[in-house]
């Protein structure tokens, strides 16, 4: 099943599951959704379930944490995380904070959804990978899935949560296959998943770059005799922060991949949990590979130098070990 | 209709002016009018109170004070079933006493106390009482909007009878949320009045200097929202016209806008030198003082008389004089509590310590309550500053409040606070 096909099996178990559940968002009902990931639920549900809305992502998220805060479980589609920056006072000063400064008495269950990254010459507006920039607020939950059967079983959880989620997908994955499943519940968020175990360095790849990563190992054993262990967190908060300790306490090495920009990126972050948690396991500095400190060029070749590829994880390994 | 009256008087003075209101409305009975003016009064001096607790340090932050705008805060709430749902500005503590929220516990909430009414988290600005459905108060301008019409879809979505009313400045009219929000009503057919409480300012700029369209009634017109305009400084025109826009939003499925022309008689927040009006101005506005025309209203038709009048004002007093003893009495909130209710915990949030990373101690099994012992130290280090900042800003504020007494031509201290963005 492809990545966008388990996320719309999601929402349509979520749909059939609970009344209060509803989506909307710009063109995911008549026309499917820009990238058919709502394909078909209008039909189905109806225009009460399945909303289109005017293209003003300020008030359409603003509008799903008011009916959220009123009891119903909205699920908002944003047309790319760009987007999402038009929405950024209803996410940060709204979602995130309403249940924390109204001293709990008003809960946000709203999951937006939105796909982020590079590769498809989508240009400086519609191809950045900016989950770090929800990753810092506290009051919200981050989501990176990056297979099908976790888009699928996070998606789920996502929308029976109680918490406002930030729900970020990946272009180049919504047309990825992998095995989900069958009558798949919701997943745990907080569990980072082990792609592949290995002893001689520990690699944590973010959305896409999971699978970037996995292919980089691949590579590395081949061709360098090298077994790197290739974690996927799959949700930035809550953290599983104890799985990644765990492999560098037996690697000694560490190397983050994301795609988006390196100031103040998930690998700065994760960086800095590592040496504060395990600087004494420690055998080289902590690597960082990531998208390249600009906006998303258009013009193929620029773009596709502008975000990391398995070449760069491979050579920032191999990078730990030159000095032994 | 009276209102109209009072609408085309608006219109040919033009906004800003401060004459007499137009034709009147009869009187309703004798227990109405009790619970309008008492309320009116009772928030008039819990605010009064309000800046004098704010004057001694007991309240930090900011403090937006509604005095004059008693009738378009009554007159509103008083045309609203117990089910509707309200939404704010920051210039809240009378929305949400007019709701029924126990004044001491907003005073508590102002002081920063554990027994406010959102537990000391959220102070003046984010005043909430889910039980009474005030859906709060909000610090950003125009942030509301978008969540009333959620509000209001939720109540569509359920068929519910339900309506929303959405309150918000002359101000807030001017953000992208105001024109996304009435779009999606009108499109949506949402139980929804908005509400426009025209104080003549956006903070410290006026209004013909902040928008190009003064009639605010008429600034929805283009999104399909009908637009209407009320007196703010009358209690029973605003009343009247709330009534009826919320019939049209309720029966008819048709959002409205409401403007209700008002003024405030004090600065946009505390840390106001006022220097874009002037003294007469304010003055000519408080000869049409809400509180004091719909008294004389009613001593003049007899149906109250002086006494009766003083009592009101005695038991509002009284109240929040208990307001504030019950507020001083209030603990601050315990340090170990911060990170409560940050998340609603469950199967994807087990605990706090699942989503901190400030501590680099392990937490995990940990219980919620109980903080671990590296965030409970950097918690108390921090909170000892409280007290060391506490007095040196009563000793501040006192003599600003000396320097104003003294009739010196206000020499206003520069102070980083005082630089504030948005209003209303």
């Amino acid at each position: 099943m492809r990545y966008r096909e388990a996320l719309n099996q999601a929402l349509r178990e979520e749909l059939e599951a609970d009344e209060r559940v509803f989506i909307m968002g710009e063109d995911i009902g008549v026309f499917q959704g820009a990238f058919k990931v709502t394909a078909g639920l209008l039909e189905e549900f109806g225009d009460k379930r399945v909303r289109d809305t005017p293209i003003s992502e300020n008030t359409i998220v603003g509008v799903g944490v008011g009916s959220a805060m009123a009891g119903l479980r909205p699920v908002v589609e944003l047309m790319t995380i760009n987007f999402a920056l038009l929405a950024l006072d209803q996410i940060v000063n709204h979602a995130a904070a309403i249940h924390y400064m109204f001293g709990g008495q008003a809960k946000v269950p709203l999951v937006v959804r939105m796909p982020q990254g590079g590769g498809h010459q989508l240009g400086p507006t519609h191809s950045h990978s900016l989950e770090a920039m929800f990753l810092h607020v506290p009051g919200l939950l981050v989501a990176v899935p990056s297979t099908a059967a976790d888009a699928k079983g996070l998606l789920k959880a996502a929308i029976q949560d109680d918490n406002p989620v930030i729900f970020i997908e990946h272009e180049y994955l919504y047309g990825q296959r992998g095995e989900v499943p069958e009558n798949g519940g919701p997943m745990r968020f907080g569990e980072a998943a082990v792609r592949r175990e290995g002893s001689d360095v520990t690699v944590v790849g973010i959305s896409r770059m999971a699978v970037t990563a996995e292919r980089a190992a691949e590579r590395l054993a081949h061709e360098h005799e090298l077994e790197a262990e290739v974690i996927d967190p799959r949700t930035l908060r809550p953290l599983d922060l104890d799985t990644i300790l765990e492999s560098v306490k037996k690697t000694n090495r560490a190397v983050i991949v994301e795609e988006g920009w390196p100031h103040g990126g998930v690998g700065a972050n994760l960086a800095a949990l590592i040496q504060e948690q395990a600087f004494d396991y420690l055998d080289a500095p902590v690597a960082r590979v990531t998208g390249a400190d600009v906006p998303m060029p258009y013009s193929k070749p620029l773009e596709q130098a502008a975000f990391p590829h398995e070449e760069h994880v491979v050579q920032a390994c191999l990078a730990l070990f030159k000095d032994l | 209709m009276a209102r109209e009256a009072a609408v085309s008087k608006e219109k040919s003075t033009g906004n800003g002016t401060a004459d007499g209101a137009g034709a009147q409305h009869s009187l309703p009975d004798k227990d109405t009018c009790h619970a309008v003016l008492a309320k009116m009064m009772l928030i008039r001096r819990f605010e009064e109170r309000a800046g004098e607790m704010y004057a001694k340090a007991k309240i930090g932050g900011f403090l937006h004070l509604c005095i004059g705008e008693e009738a378009t805060i009554v007159g509103s709430t008083q045309a609203m079933r117990d089910t509707d749902y309200l939404l704010s500005t920051y210039r809240e503590h009378g929305q949400a006493i007019a709701r029924g929220t126990p004044p001491k516990t907003v005073m508590a909430e102002l002081f920063g106390r554990v027994d406010g009414c959102s537990k000391g988290r959220g102070g003046s600005m984010h005043l909430f009482d889910m039980e009474r459905r005030f859906l709060g108060g909000y610090g950003i301008v125009g942030g509301n909007l978008p969540l009333a019409t959620g509000v209001a879809l939720q109540c569509e979505y359920n068929g519910t009878e339900d309506a929303v009313v959405c309150m918000f400045g002359d101000g807030a009219t001017n953000q992208g949320t105001f024109g996304e929000s009435m779009n999606m009503a009108a499109l949506w057919k949402l139980p929804v009045v908005f509400m426009v409480i025209n104080n003549q300012f956006g903070m410290g700029t006026a209004l013909e200097r902040h928008s190009a369209v003064t009639d605010l009634s008429k600034k929805a017109e283009g999104y399909g929202v009908p637009g209407s305009r009320c007196d703010g400084m009358d209690v029973l025109d605003v009343h009247s016209a709330t009534t009826e826009a919320l019939r049209k939003a309720r029966e008819d499925r048709q959002p409205q806008l409401l403007e209700a022309v008002t003024y405030r008689f004090r600065g946009h927040s505390m840390a106001d030198p006022e220097e874009y009006r002037s003294k007469d101005e304010v003055e000519e506005w408080r000869r049409r003082d809400p509180i004091a025309s719909f008294s004389k209203r009613l001593v003049d038709e007899e149906m109250f008389s002086e006494e009766d009048l003083e009592k009101l004002d005695q038991e509002a007093m009284a109240t929040v004089d208990e307001a504030v003893q019950f507020a001083d009495n209030s603990p601050f909130p315990d340090l170990d509590s911060l990170y409560d209710n940050l998340y609603v915990l469950g199967e994807q949030v087990r605990g706090w310590w699942s989503v901190d990373e400030r501590s680099p101690e392990p937490h995990r099994g940990e219980r919620e309550r109980e903080a671990g012992r590296v965030p409970h130290e950097l918690a108390e280090a921090g909170a000892a500053y409280a007290g060391v900042a506490e007095a040196q800003e009563r000793k501040r504020r006192q003599r600003q409040a000396d320097e104003e007494h003294g009739e010196g031509e206000g020499e206003h201290a520069a102070d980083p606070r005082d630089v504030e963005g948005g209003g209303d």
